[in-house]
């Protein structure tokens, strides 16, 4: 039984890693090699030119530095917040969620105006500041949705033999959430780390990290050799952050108190609690609710005239802000449905047991954010170029390349929901005769759509918001939500930033409107088990 | 509860069916053999009307592909020149010409319109590019600020005066590393000053100079003179058609301009088109650039990229005529002198202005 449970596992990771090989190892390590095989061999001394600049040790360190306080900083304000959301159940709960999910799909250009009319100055702080606006709400469904699912019984019982509150927490429900917070913590640092748009506007040229400068050194200077030296430092770095969180993550395996049906969070009756609860989400309701307050007033500023022209096609532009909304929407489905299938799959080969393989399918599956869009976009362009698979132009490139972008999410919230099916039930089930077919239905299938629900959530989200692997890709037909919202703001006039602001609100609601459905779907799922 | 869960998903589904079959129907793009690709950056602009007199006249579409600013647009061709992506490309500048022609990117072709074409713009000898606009980028003024603060007279008119005290932290630039409006005003600077263009940029920095990353930025988010006005330094690096755009886009139109040119500090940024090498449709992207060169396309250029038209003798819009004027004597420097300098005045520029 164990050797054909093997070789299933095998065959449902085979090909999701087939699909990241294809559309992500192929891609970069051709740009990769286009900057350093020389005539049959690999010209390592670009390794030590590159290596030997202070002025890159001087990035390096400002990069893990920069990402490392957005980390921290992110999970300071997001935690407390996650806590009241997954403990709590007030009204306005789900629309409090929907909400911090919004910054998410904002295009970072337009969240820089707005932190700037509010007064923030170019700073590390900015900076920080806006990758905690921007992550919150990575931190918020990923370990919610574990916190959620965690049977609150167990810190309960250490509150009724003595312990107070935070040691009851620390003790109980800390060591159980690890690993979901070391997965947060590491896609957060991620986010930061690769951070692009945020860098250049908030904190301004005499800032530079790993990603700017691949993003120079790439599209601006086409210096593919010093990029591909700088590409491989960040693959190094991501690669040791990863293995680091994975360690954490790994360290607190079997302290999984997850049971498969959620149970169903506590309305607060005591006064103090509820002020309690309200001041640890107040942080995140501040920083996320102020800029778009402000994105709001801007895109009123002159009425809504913005809104009227949404259907008409702009000067410059190929097609109406209207279709842009369409093209997105369309784009967005097709993504969501790639990754979650695929995700869902590597999670099942992943969640069903440890080999050399799963470790690497789980690693493998995360660099996608840890490698500059700029790097991918390129490399696409170089690879996918003959006939029969000229993908440059096709249509179904962007939600491939969207999919790679969600798929770390989706198996990164699904496997920990799955693995928290006991084995022996299933193996129970098994010797009493029921079909594989059966088993899968009766035991699993629960825990797989409660999964699918959360991450196809998440993976909407992110085709909704993707903006810089978009850019290079994006044709007159494709043009999204975000790069319409980006070709309006360089185009000149009063106009067309009104109808950029429109088109903002226009994702905002749009965003917020699938985030609350996926919860109301998703809270009536779990009531029903 | 069963019953309305089951309605919700056929509802779902028939919406997802619907949207993926309009996707695919909307998939494959125009691919008619009749369609010429022009590869560009993404200022490119034509008036929809324009682009169908091309159709009519010659019978070939053009489909536009957008692959970000100037350098990231040509980068990208020059990296897929083995299967080009289109058939023509617009938007190579000066100070980017001798990279193009060095990777060989464009075909050999003489528009029969280049003879009408500025011969100072004329500046590819070899017969590969087209000269199709040019643009002076200069230092931009909010005439609101000098008017209210200092009186006429005082406003700056040199590069030099911009290192006056009494202009200290009123000036905003772009980062020449991530601008290509910023890499023209270093590019002034190196041709006014020669080998001194860093003591300059020196005394610039002591004066208070904020350098940000791009033209959006410097114009609409930190200086004081646009219609939006978000920013308060009232002296930006941006172009001489600024002002005229300022009053185009007004409502309602002004009759006097907000901001103004400084006419002696500009550097002149000349746009090519050519023939991508491997192109599929040759024929179709030579018949495009001829068109380029043609009144019908030289007159809408103005309004929709806010340059100006390269074939001499071209009408101006009235608000062009009115409030702007093309610099007298503005700072050049050979295509080829800027190809081979250009990494080098970053890095410097770099450590001089940023480190």
């Amino acid at each position: 039984v164990s050797s054909r449970r093997a070789t299933g596992r095998v065959a449902l990771a085979a090909i999701p890693l087939a699909f990241l090989a294809v559309f992500f190892v192929w891609p970069v390590g051709a740009i990769l090699a286009r900057g350093l095989w020389h005539h049959g061999s690999f010209d390592t001394s670009a390794f030590g030119t590159v290596v030997d600049d202070p002025g890159l040790a001087h990035v390096v360190r400002f990069t893990l530095w920069e990402s490392t306080l957005s980390t921290l900083l992110t999970l300071a304000v997001g935690l407390p917040a996650t806590a009241v959301l997954s403990r709590a159940r007030f009204r306005g709960r789900s629309l409090v969620r929907a909400l911090l999910v919004v910054p998410f799909v904002l295009p970072t250009i337009v969240v820089a105006t707005a932190f700037r009319s509010l007064g923030v100055e170019r700073s590390l702080g900015a900076i920080l500041l806006a990758h905690c606006f921007f992550n919150v709400a990575v931190v918020v469904r990923v370990v919610g949705t574990a916190w959620e699912a965690l049977d609150p019984r167990a810190e309960e019982a250490a509150r009724m033999l003595g312990a107070g509150p935070v040691r009851g927490w620390w003790n109980v429900t800390l060591p159980a959430l690890r690993s979901t917070i070391a997965t947060a913590a590491s896609i957060v640092f991620l986010f930061s780390f690769t951070s692009f748009g945020v860098i250049l506007v908030l904190g301004g040229p005499r800032f530079a990290t790993l990603e700017t400068e691949i993003y120079r050194f790439t599209a601006e200077l086409l210096d593919l050799r010093t990029a591909a030296v700088l590409s491989a430092v960040q693959l190094v770095a991501v690669v040791t952050a990863m293995s680091v969180a994975g360690l954490a993550a790994r360290r607190s395996r079997g302290l999984h108190p997850l049971t498969a049906g959620s149970r169903p969070a506590r309305r607060p009756t005591r006064a103090r609690t509820r002020i309690l609860g309200l001041t640890a989400m107040l942080p995140a309701l501040a920083l996320v609710t102020v800029p778009v307050i402000e994105l709001g007033r801007a895109a009123f500023a002159h009425g809504a005239e913005g809104f009227g022209r949404l259907g008409t096609t702009p000067v410059g532009l190929p097609s109406s802000p209207l279709r842009a909304i369409l093209v997105s929407l369309q784009i967005a489905i097709v993504a969501t449905l790639l990754a979650t299938t695929l995700g869902l799959m590597l999670a099942t080969a992943i969640s069903r047991g440890r080999s050399r393989l799963t470790r690497v399918a789980e690693l493998l599956v995360v660099l996608p954010l840890g490698v500059s869009a700029v790097t991918v976009g390129f490399g696409f362009l170089i690879v996918f170029d003959h006939p029969p698979i000229d993908l440059r132009t096709a249509w179904v490139i962007v939600p491939i390349a969207h999919a790679l972008v969600a798929l770390p999410f989706v198996v990164r919230t699904a496997a920990p929901i799955m693995a928290a099916v006991d084995p022996h039930v299933r193996d129970a089930a098994t010797m009493l005769g029921a079909s594989p077919r059966r088993v899968w239905m009766e035991i699993d299938r629960r825990a797989v759509l409660r999964a699918a629900g959360v991450a196809a959530g998440f993976a909407f989200a992110i085709s909704l918001g993707e903006f810089g692997a978009t850019l290079f890709i994006v044709r007159p037909e494709t043009t999204t939500v975000p790069v319409m919202i980006y070709r309006l703001l360089g185009r000149p006039g009063a106009a067309n930033l009104d109808l950029a602001m429109a088109l903002t609100v226009v994702l905002m609601v749009l965003t917020a409107a699938t985030a609350l459905a996926g919860d109301l779907l998703g809270t009536r799922r779990a009531t029903v088990v | 509860m069963r019953s309305l869960r089951a309605r919700a998903f056929v509802a779902t589904s028939v919406v997802l069916v619907l949207t993926i079959a309009a996707a695919c129907s909307s998939g494959g793009g125009p691919s008619g053999d009749r369609t010429v690709t022009l590869v560009t950056h993404d200022s490119f602009a034509a008036s929809k009307s324009v682009l169908q007199a091309f159709t009519r006249e010659t019978g070939w579409k053009v489909r536009v592909l957008k692959n970000g600013d100037a350098g990231a647009a040509l980068n990208q061709v020059i990296l897929t020149k083995d299967a080009p992506l289109g058939d023509a490309m617009f938007g190579v500048d000066n100070t980017f010409l001798s990279r193009a022609l060095d990777a060989h990117v464009f075909d050999r072709y003489r528009a029969p319109g280049l003879d009408h074409v500025t011969p100072a713009l004329r500046l590819d000898r070899t017969d590969h590019a087209t000269p199709i606009d040019f643009g002076d980028v200069c230092v931009n003024i909010d005439e609101q600020f000098f008017a209210s603060r200092f009186g006429h007279g005082e406003i700056p008119q040199t590069l030099e005066d911009l290192t006056n005290p009494s202009y200290k932290n009123l000036l905003v630039v772009e980062n020449p590393a991530t601008s290509s409006t910023g890499l023209a005003f270093v590019a002034a600077t190196v041709a006014h000053f020669g080998d001194g263009w860093l003591g300059y940029w020196d005394k610039l920095r002591a004066n208070g100079v904020l350098v940000v990353d791009g033209w959006e930025q410097a114009y609409n988010g930190e200086f004081s003179g646009a219609a939006e006005h978000k920013g308060t330094r009232p002296i930006v690096v941006s172009y001489a058609s600024s002002p005229p755009a300022e009053v185009y886009f007004a409502k309602p139109v002004p009759t006097t301009a907000p901001t103004a040119s400084l006419d002696r500090t500009c550097f002149r940024q000349v746009e090519f088109a050519g023939v991508l090498r491997g192109a599929k449709h040759p024929d179709g992207a030579r018949k495009l650039i001829d068109f380029m060169l043609t009144r019908t396309f030289q007159r809408d250029v103005p309004l929709q990229m806010f340059v100006y038209p390269a074939v001499a003798g071209t009408p101006l819009p009235p608000v062009f005529t009115t409030f702007s004027r093309v610099s007298a004597h503005p700072f050049t420097l050979s295509p080829s002198r800027i190809g081979r300098d250009r990494s080098r005045w970053i890095d410097e520029w770099t450590r001089h202005v940023l480190r």
